[in-house]
């Protein structure tokens, strides 16, 4: 787990993906060792992560690892009295030079988030229609009649039953998931190419939760919408996530295509992280059975081959 | 076991306490030592003051509004009495009083507060729609009537004072106690077999007692202001007493002299000052998550 | 000291003793407005001694409700709740009845199931005053949950989530568990965190003989540590068999429904079609 290990990992790693993804990809947003220190603590450390453009760049790690507050850094929400240096690279634009006027404008325009409670990212008392279409009005310079159909429309998109009833409704009256659902429309009001979607199921029902990644990927694959995933949940990554970025402790330690992290982990961090999923842990827990062990090994002690056998047959 | 992730995110050195209450590191602010301090010394002039070199508190003289000299420290006013000796008197009046009125009325609200709180329906009802008919008077007035209807004094002035001031500790108490009357560990604790009475003593007074005992050092001033109020309408304290309130008011009347209104201020803005400093204090020093505030707020 | 040592000694199971039977539960709430909200809806289920159950459904299905009416938080409306032939009464201002301090919960959020004002120990031994036999002390009870003796004296700020959860399980069996409920004790944890805390608890509960009724929306690690499962929705019991057979063969629609939404980590995009 040392720091040597870790640039090792992480040049193969760079150059694997650079390989897989293909030769006329763009980039989105390229962002290039960013720091973040508040008070002496150091937040984020030398993160580098170039997100591709019209996929799905998936940020993974666990509390505290920093990656909300790289999700927040982007949009230029960083807690008050943060130290940050680095650059965010958007289209040729420097994103950390801005002033907080010319960053509002690109945030909720061209750079918007959805966050992971949507009865606590929407307004309680204000009706649906006006919170969807206020911005809109105002970044995109549309009358109160366009956007009016441009929410009408959108709302078909994400596809919320009803959508002419649901502008005059209040975030109340709507189930969790068709919440988020709204909150997404929300956020893809003003054609931003840049969604950052902060645990945007973790508060979900499975049930719910499998529609929302439906949707996220729908709208990935036709408009050319760019996500970055932020989510602690392994399975959520591997459903929607094009490529990983695994955090700890304000690092990135490892990058990849999705199969190759989740298959073919380098990193020991990510290694763990796998290997503390349910299924992992039956997995080993049956194959200590065969192996005519008593019940007592299959709590810990990871010394066997913890990596899936069939690693490498798919795809 | 090889509980890596969690394992890192664990405190580094567990260093074992010994007591619960180790006050020292708390206590060694700046702002804590300052306010003991002076609440100390006015605790010792309130006892002592007789047995000090001054002048008759009660004595009047021919040098009527003079001002602060080397025979008066602090003036005397317009009856010729010493201010310098009347304020050190007022100590013996004012500061008791308004800790019986804070005590009593932490005392009186808090536990009204926390039985409407914790056991809820129709105790809530009674005891918190009683607090809301207190409330729609001005508790100036309110006290005046009942300080009226009992009779001038100290002691009826304490007992009017305590009707109209309770309230604002059984709101806060309440409302605190519903807040963590459904936590978790007091389930839990439930669960263990403990009674309600128990869980009360144990989960509850414990995690809202600091929250009341900084309301109560922000209090004193108000009850300081209260009773002057009252003396100055003739049913506090009875003139002449040195009391501070009733001095301030006197020093009103008297804008050229200004020494006989702006001393017993200052005494009453250094015990409220004080009692705020070892309020804030108090609430830092019973909470353990402010032992380790700056480090566990890292990320 | 030195007899804690050999402490796989200590956990001898004790015989089991824990027989929970539901019968037709109905728990209704009065909401504001009048309406009567009926969260359990006359469910019937049992779990027997040493037996790890895990009761799974999404949000509102009503599973943490049986949890509370199971401890007596809760006052059904129907039906009948016995723990070991006798009736669980709903807890009044009194101590909760001996017999029934053997049934202990581990809750959700393990930020608030802790006391912040009581050291590790204190609580814990709050747990070993409940214990009708003679309970573990609180260093066999750490080493138990795999917590560092030295954290006795702490308070529960210093730890994190999966170490306060781990100390909510100690507290549980110092109270001589026979039965522990977990609601949803993994959900709040760090998702690498979720599957061990599950599995601990299912040792634990294997170690002192105790059943335990695991209350989860996460099907996965259900599969992992439970012998049965029952499936909520609506208040109403779906599905109820063996683990391996329910995750097999599916009978019921929605089993098969929430069994189709688990996302797997298997590295190929597959998004799962409900």
């Amino acid at each position: 787990m040392s720091e040597k290990d870790m640039s090792e990992n992480e040049s193969t790693r760079t150059a694997g993906s650079a390989a897989t993804s293909g030769t006329d990809e763009s980039v989105a947003l390229s962002i290039r060792d960013l720091n973040l220190t508040i008070d002496d603590h150091h937040i984020l450390k030398d993160v580098s992560l170039d997100v591709p453009s019209g996929k799905v760049m998936g940020l993974a790690g666990e509390s505290g690892s920093g990656k909300t507050m790289t999700g927040m850094t982007v949009l230029g929400l960083q807690p008050e009295g943060a130290e940050v240096t680095g650059e965010i690279d958007y289209h040729g634009e420097n994103l950390l030079a801005l002033n907080d006027r010319q960053m509002a404008s690109y945030r909720g325009h061209h750079i918007a988030m959805v966050f992971q409670d949507p009865t606590a990212s929407l307004h309680p008392m204000i009706r649906i229609g006006v919170q969807l279409t206020d911005h809109m009005r105002h970044h995109l310079g549309l009358s109160k009649q366009e956007a009016r159909e441009r929410a009408i429309e959108l709302l078909k998109l994400v596809q919320v039953p009803d959508p002419e009833g649901t502008l005059k409704r209040y975030p109340h009256q709507f189930s969790g998931g068709q919440l988020q659902r709204i909150a997404i429309a929300v956020a893809i009001a003003c054609k931003p190419d840049l969604i950052i979607a902060d645990e945007p199921t973790t508060a979900l029902d499975v049930t719910v939760q499998a529609g929302i990644l439906q949707l996220l990927r729908h709208l990935c694959d036709t408009t050319g919408l760019t996500i970055i995933l932020i989510t602690h949940d392994l399975g959520v990554m591997s459903a929607l996530a094009d490529e990983i970025a695994v955090m700890r402790g304000g690092q990135i330690v490892e990058r990849g295509s999705r199969y190759d992290v989740i298959r073919n982990p380098q990193h020991p961090y990510t290694k763990a992280l796998i290997d503390s999923l349910p299924k992992q842990m039956m997995e080993r827990r049956d194959q200590a059975a065969q192996a005519g062990q008593t019940a007592q090994a299959e709590s810990g002690e990871t010394e066997q081959p913890s990596e899936p056998q069939e690693g490498g047959q798919h795809d | 076991m090889s509980d890596t992730n969690e394992v890192t995110a664990s405190v580094p050195a567990l260093k074992p306490r010994k007591k619960r209450f180790e006050l020292p590191p708390q206590w060694k602010t700046a702002y804590g030592i300052i306010g003991v301090v002076v609440v100390a010394f006015w605790l010792i002039v309130a006892i002592i003051g007789p047995l000090l070199p001054l002048a008759d508190p009660l004595a009047q003289t021919a040098e009527r509004l003079a001002a602060p000299s080397s025979a008066h420290w602090f003036g005397t006013d317009e009856l010729g009495r010493d201010v310098f000796s009347r304020v050190l008197y007022g100590a013996r009046i004012s500061i008791p009083v308004a800790i019986a009125l804070v005590v009593l009325s932490m005392l009186l609200g808090g536990l009204l507060g926390m039985l409407a709180g914790y056991f809820g329906r129709v105790l809530d009802e009674t005891i918190m729609r009683l607090a809301d008919i207190v409330l729609a008077f001005p508790p100036i007035i309110l006290a005046m009537v009942i300080t009226a209807a009992l009779g001038p004094g100290i002691g009826n002035a304490v007992i009017a004072m305590l009707v109209v001031n309770w309230p604002q500790y059984a709101r806060i108490m309440r409302s605190m106690v519903v807040g963590v009357r459904g936590s978790e560990y007091v389930i839990s604790d439930r669960l263990l077999g403990f009674s309600a009475w128990q869980t009360l003593r144990v989960d509850v007074l414990p995690n809202v007692v600091s929250s009341i005992l900084v309301l109560a050092t922000l209090d004193f001033g108000n009850a300081i202001l209260l009773l002057s109020g009252l003396s100055f309408l003739g049913l506090g304290a009875v003139p002449p007493t040195p009391e501070w309130g009733f001095m301030v008011s006197e020093g009103v009347q008297n804008f050229s002299a200004w020494w006989i209104a702006t001393f017993p201020g200052l005494c009453i803005s250094s015990v409220v000052i004080a009692f705020n400093f070892i309020g804030d204090t108090l609430r830092d020093a019973l909470d353990p998550h402010m032992r380790k505030h700056v480090q566990s707020e890292a990320m | 000291m030195t007899e804690t040592m050999e402490n796989s000694l200590s956990w001898v199971p004790r015989p089991m003793r824990c027989e929970l039977e539901v019968n037709n539960l109905t728990v209704a709430y009065r909401q504001p407005g009048g309406r009567v909200n009926t969260a359990v809806d006359s469910i019937s289920f049992k779990v027997s001694a040493g037996e790890v159950v895990g009761l799974v459904g999404e949000s509102g299905c009503g599973k943490s409700t049986t949890a509370r009416a199971i401890c007596g938080l809760e006052r059904p409306k129907g039906g009948s709740i016995m723990f070991n032939g006798k009736k669980i009464t709903p807890l009044t201002l009194r101590r909760r009845p001996k017999e029934f301090q053997s049934i202990q919960m581990v809750f959700q959020n393990p930020y608030a199931s802790l006391n912040p004002r009581r050291t590790i120990r204190h609580q814990i031994e709050d747990g070993r005053r409940a214990n009708r036999g003679e309970a573990p002390s609180v260093e066999e009870l750490l080493d138990l949950v795999e917590i560092p003796r030295s954290a006795a004296g702490e308070y529960p700020y210093q730890f994190s989530g999966g170490q306060r959860q781990r100390i909510a399980i100690a507290r549980a069996v110092a109270a001589g568990a026979d039965l522990l409920i977990g609601d949803e004790p993994i959900a709040s944890l760090d998702a690498s965190l979720q599957a061990k805390i599950a599995q601990l608890m299912r040792d634990v509960c294997l170690k002192t003989g105790a059943s335990l009724l695991f209350i989860s929306h996460d099907l996965a690690v259900v599969r992992l540590i439970a012998d049965r499962v029952i499936v909520m929705q609506s208040g109403h019991i779906v599905e109820q068999g063996p683990t391996e057979e329910i995750w097999q063969h599916p009978k019921e629609a929605y089993t098969q429904r929430l069994l189709a939404a688990i996302p797997e980590a298997d590295g190929l995009g597959h998004i799962p079609q409900v």
